[in-house]
């Protein structure tokens, strides 16, 4: 869906869903997991709907997912790190929990 | 910067980093009021300026001047002795000016003489079938992650919609050597006929011709369709785009129909709103230095009505001169009155681009199953039901329906669930009001709030 244009920033190393990732150190989270080419973030608590980032502005709410063992983050906001471990979610509700 | 480092009081607060905040921030502390500006995003600049003093995309000609704009703005708020601090959420603000905010898991409530809401606008929901399936995102979203991560959308890509980010975007995907297969421009044809006798002022802004570029710099390689309607399609991701003109294969469709002030935390500290027919959203009531009914409480940028990236740094200043008038008289201000003049010259040709581009009823008021609130799967087709059997207001939907209530709190459905209630029941938007809101206004862990040292501030802020 989307591809690096210029490969700037030095490389950061994640594990999203306990698979490695590279990352650069410009990416937020949500930036990371689409340039890897995931299908989804979370399906959604009432229909089990998947579910990819949709505003990267912090509106939508589509991107939670769980970071470093915190729930229900909003992926397009915080900044990646070396050693970032990144679950994604199924069907939680409550934003922040 | 820790939310521990923060001093408990501030004599103004300026909620959100872009062109507005970082003007209002810098013109503040150069005339010596202790200044603190939160930003949520990693980093300042806001929407239009997002990434600029780190993104990737160092050809200077794919985001254009006007991004680079930007630089200048960043500089100065840094130079001006304000403390900027990104990656801190203001999830509440009461009358009483305490500041609700959270920074890397740390809460604090921060007292301030004067608040300034910088917040910005969003992308108005573009409400049609489809738009939760992976493959759909804003235009804004695709544009965000350009500037600040270098992302470059691959793949069969589609945008639809209208309006002038839209066209921004295609000229940007275009010159960092992107392709996109088609736009669908939803623009009803018949808008010009309310846009045309605007058209003299607008030929005078210095959007027109800049405006007729981008169009000519797109429309040279993207084949460009009017269209009446637009679906997604595809079982589990996005595989179609479908339109009254066809049906074409898609791994990406970008939708934008312009942008709507962000009131969350406007509306949360109480201040008064009204219906903007012609830009069809709800603006907080201000006066001319963009005070709002909230004493000490100012709303500047595109919150306070949209009018674009140069107006808000304006307006930030406006509103700035207006909080250190009353926090310092002795200190040494700029001329309003030049600033004002500035200010009407960038706002002069709105109403032609608010005419022309003002999104269809098709494509704000859905129908059937097409999802109206993203968070509960609420279907357009339930909103109107409940409207049609005496359902009143968006709040009363909220609690038939759990519209409004999921972690977006209404940002991507007020607007559609005020006016399928207003068209359902013959009233007007006006009438029938948005959803109350309440901080937190952003969600906040226990672990963030039990991390609230107790204190004066605090008691005042929880015990109402
Ligand atoms: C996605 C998007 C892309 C855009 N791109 C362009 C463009 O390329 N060119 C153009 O001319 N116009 C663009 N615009 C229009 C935009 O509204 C500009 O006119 C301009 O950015 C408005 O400036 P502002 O200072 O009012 O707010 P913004 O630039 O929107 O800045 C608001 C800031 O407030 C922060 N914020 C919001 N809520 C909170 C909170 N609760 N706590 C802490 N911080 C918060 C946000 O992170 C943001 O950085 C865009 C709008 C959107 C929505
Ligand atoms: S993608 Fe919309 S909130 Fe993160």
């Amino acid at each position: 869906m989307f591809k690096r244009l210029a490969d700037a920033g030095a490389v950061v190393a994640l594990t999203v869903d306990g698979k490695p990732v590279q990352a650069r150190s410009c990416d937020t989270v949500a930036a990371a997991l689409l340039a890897a080419g995931i299908d989804r973030c979370r399906t959604t608590p009432v229909t089990g709907a998947p579910r990819l980032p949709y505003c990267l502005m912090g509106v939508c709410f589509d991107c939670l997912v769980t970071i470093d063992g915190v729930g229900s983050r909003q992926a397009c906001l915080v900044p990646v790190h070396e050693g970032m471990t990144v679950e994604t979610q199924q069907g939680r509700r409550e934003a922040g929990r | 910067m820790n939310a521990v480092d923060l001093a408990p009081s501030y004599d103004l607060v300026v909620i959100g980093g872009g062109p507005a905040g970082l003007a209002a921030a810098s013109l503040a502390a150069r005339a010596g009021v202790t200044t603190v500006l939160f930003d949520e995003n990693p980093g300042v600049g806001g929407q239009i300026y997002r990434g600029i003093t780190s993104t990737p995309v160092i050809n200077r000609s794919i985001l254009g001047e006007d991004y680079w704009a930007g630089e200048a703005l960043a500089n100065e708020a840094k130079a001006s002795g304000a403390l900027i601090v990104n990656g801190a959420t203001v999830w509440s603000l009461d009358p009483e000016r305490i500041v609700g905010v959270s920074i890397a898991g740390k809460a604090r409530m921060i007292e301030a003489r004067r608040v300034i809401i910088a917040t910005g606008s969003q992308e108005r929901p573009f409400p049609i079938p489809g738009w939760t399936l992976p493959g759909v995102m804003t235009a804004g979203a695709a544009q965000t992650v350009l500037k600040a991560q270098g992302l470059l959308p691959d793949g069969r890509t589609v945008m639809a919609g209208t309006g002038p980010l839209m066209w921004l975007l295609a000229a940007q995907i275009l010159r960092a050597g992107g392709r996109l297969e088609a736009i669908l421009d939803t623009t009803p044809r018949r808008n010009l006929l309310r846009a045309a006798p605007h058209l003299p002022d607008f030929m005078l802004s210095p959007y027109f011709a800049k405006g007729l570029a981008l169009l000519r710099e797109v429309k040279a390689k993207v084949p460009v369709r009017r269209v009446a309607s637009v679906a997604a399609a595809g079982d589990g991701k996005l595989s179609e785009v479908v339109s009254d003109r066809g049906r074409m294969p898609a791994d990406l469709l970008l939708l934008h129909q312009g942008v709507v002030p962000n009131v969350n935390l406007a509306l949360a500290a109480g201040a008064t709103h009204e219906w903007n027919e012609r830009q069809l959203c709800f603006q907080p009531v201000l006066d001319q230095d963009f005070s709002s009914s909230v004493p000490g409480i100012a709303v500047a940028g595109d919150g306070a009505g949209i009018a674009g990236g140069t107006a808000a740094a304006e307006r930030g200043r406006l509103a700035a001169i207006a909080a250190v008038r009353a926090l310092r008289p002795e200190a040494r201000l700029p001329d309003p009155q030049s600033v004002r003049q500035r200010l009407q010259r960038e706002e002069m040709g709105r109403a032609f681009l608010d005419w022309l581009n003002r999104p269809a009823d098709s494509f704000r008021q859905p129908e059937g199953e097409t999802l109206v609130c993203r968070c509960e799967e609420v279907t357009a087709a339930q909103v109107r039901a409940t409207a049609d059997m005496g359902c009143e207001g968006p709040n009363q939907m909220k609690a038939f329906l759990r519209c409004g209530m999921g972690p977006c709190q209404g940002r991507l459905c007020g607007l559609t669930v005020t006016e399928l209630i207003a068209t359902q029941r013959k009233s007007t938007p006006a009438a029938v009001g948005y959803y109350r809101l309440r901080p937190p206004v952003k969600p906040i862990t226990l672990a963030e709030l039990a991390s609230l040292p107790i204190s004066e501030a605090e008691r005042k802020a929880v015990e109402r």
